[in-house]
């Protein structure tokens, strides 16, 4: 089978790879300011999180990644690159970076939901002793409450970020060349293989998400906060 | 007219009211206590001591009237507040310790997110405050390792390292077993000899005979007696005070 010395499934894999990163480091980010803005005490903060929250977790994610091409790129002109635009790489890395920018705005919605559930889990008192103590609203959240919130939902951010790995493939909307571009492409051009192509790109994804799942399991229960 | 101002008391409170939705938890509390003084609030559960204690640092919020300490009005939220809160030393019931945290960082945590110090002699103050309370062998563990009455102490260092002005007990040994509760006890009873203002809502008669300068005795979210202990241990004025003592002295 030359399908593999054909393509290069690899590099493909290595786009894959580098768009959730970015995107899953973003999302995290994102994600607890979201959080620490939707358990504020003001009420604006509040307010604007949860519109924020409900409004793009229930966008169709291939609306968000068309929208940062044709909404940000072809109509506001936001360019996220520092390449030139006569640069022959200037599409394919802005689109890449308009495709991150896409996947964290989508993605931090479900970290941040997730980490307000593990906020739940951490008793008030954790809270009430550290603002007797003296300690600011951001101090709280950021030395007490959080640190224990994130150790209480490695799970599920880990299904967030297996989530995260495959929603990339929508960056093929865009022409991201990514691992689904790349099977297209592949099946394109040979779709007498066309069920070992759909094998190769699924077991492709199956190698970079159950690792992250075992992983993120184990640290889980190693890092839980004994009470 | 040349007498100098009076010093204002630790704490203030007059004409304070409290709702939890219909329910009227504190009903025109009008309380002082003056500097160094020991103050035992008693009372059946439900009389609103607790939340009388947890107004103070503004835990919970009130309706009405107003709350004082060393002179100054209890802020709304913000920095004030945060401000305030750090002289303010509260120890809960349920001890409250940073889960997440060794003893000594629960310790050192405050003082250097809030006072600013130096992670060395926080350290040290840090262990000064674990060996004054008995615990400077555990300053490593965490605190789901400690005995409730070992982590109550705990809780005690970490109120005293910010150099709290006044102390607050939210019923400290009601959630201990029953052989760890003096440990606790003698630690407050130090403090109080020392002459820390401390305001303690508790179950512990004996405390408040041997430790405290004054009790207040609540019931239905009203102080009904304020009085020295041998006053109120021997001669109890109200009725409810009397059927309240009369249901837990012959133990």
């Amino acid at each position: 089978m030359d399908l593999l010395s054909k393509y290069d499934v690899l590099g493909a894999f290595w786009v894959t790879v580098q768009l959730t990163f970015y995107s899953a480091v973003g999302a995290l980010i994102w994600g607890t300011i979201l959080a620490g803005m939707r358990v504020s005490p003001v009420p604006l903060m509040r307010g604007i999180g949860t519109v924020y929250v409900n409004v793009v977790r229930n966008t169709p994610l291939t609306l968000i990644i068309m929208g940062t091409s044709l909404g940000l790129y072809s109509t506001l002109g936001v360019v996220l690159t520092t390449k030139s635009d006569k640069d022959l790489l200037f599409l394919p890395s802005n689109n890449f970076w308009l495709a991150v920018l896409g996947f964290v705005a989508y993605t931090g919605t479900f970290v941040c939901e997730s980490l307000r559930s593990g906020i739940n889990t951490v008793p008030v008192g954790q809270a009430e002793a550290a603002r007797a103590l003296g300690l600011k609203f951001t101090q709280t959240l950021g030395i007490i409450v959080l640190p224990q919130a994130f150790r209480a939902v490695i799970a599920p951010l880990a299904s967030v970020l297996i989530a995260l790995t495959k929603n990339t493939t929508v960056a093929s909307a865009i022409g991201v060349a990514e691992a689904a571009v790349l099977m297209s492409k592949m099946i394109e051009f040979d779709s007498q293989y066309l069920f070992l192509i759909f094998g190769i790109i699924a077991l492709g994804f199956v190698i970079l998400t159950l690792p992250t799942g075992l992983f993120l399991g184990a640290v889980a229960k190693k890092v839980a906060v004994k009470r | 007219m040349t007498a100098a101002a009076p010093t204002p008391p630790m704490i203030r409170m007059a004409g304070v009211d409290k709702f939890f939705g219909p329910l009227h938890v504190l009903k025109g509390i009008n309380i002082e206590v003056p500097k160094g003084q020991v103050v035992v609030v008693l009372g059946p559960s439900g009389s609103g001591k607790s939340t009388l204690c947890r107004t103070i640092n503004r835990l919970e919020p009130i309706d009405t009237g107003d709350i004082e300490v060393d002179g100054d009005r209890l802020p709304e939220e913000g920095k004030a507040l945060a401000a305030l809160r750090a002289d303010v030393g509260m120890v809960f019931q349920q001890f409250n310790l940073f889960a997440h945290k060794t003893i000594i960082e629960n310790v050192m945590l405050a003082p250097m997110k809030v006072r600013g110090m130096k992670e060395p002699e926080a350290r040290k103050l840090a262990q000064q405050l674990l060996d004054r309370v008995g615990i400077a062998n555990q300053a490593d563990k965490y605190p789901a390792q400690l005995s409730g009455g070992q982590q109550q102490r705990v809780a005690i260092a970490r109120a005293l390292a910010m150099k709290p002005k006044v102390m607050l007990f939210d019923e400290p040994t009601s959630a201990l077993d029953p052989e760890m509760v003096n440990e606790v006890l003698d630690v407050m009873t130090t403090l109080a000899k020392e002459g820390m203002t401390m305001l303690v809502v508790t179950h512990e008669m004996g405390f408040a005979r041997k430790a405290a300068d004054r009790v207040v005795f609540m019931a239905d979210g009203e102080i009904v007696e304020d009085s020295t202990p041998e006053e109120f241990f021997t001669a109890p004025s109200s009725d409810r005070a009397k059927d309240f003592l009369g249901k837990i002295l012959p133990h």
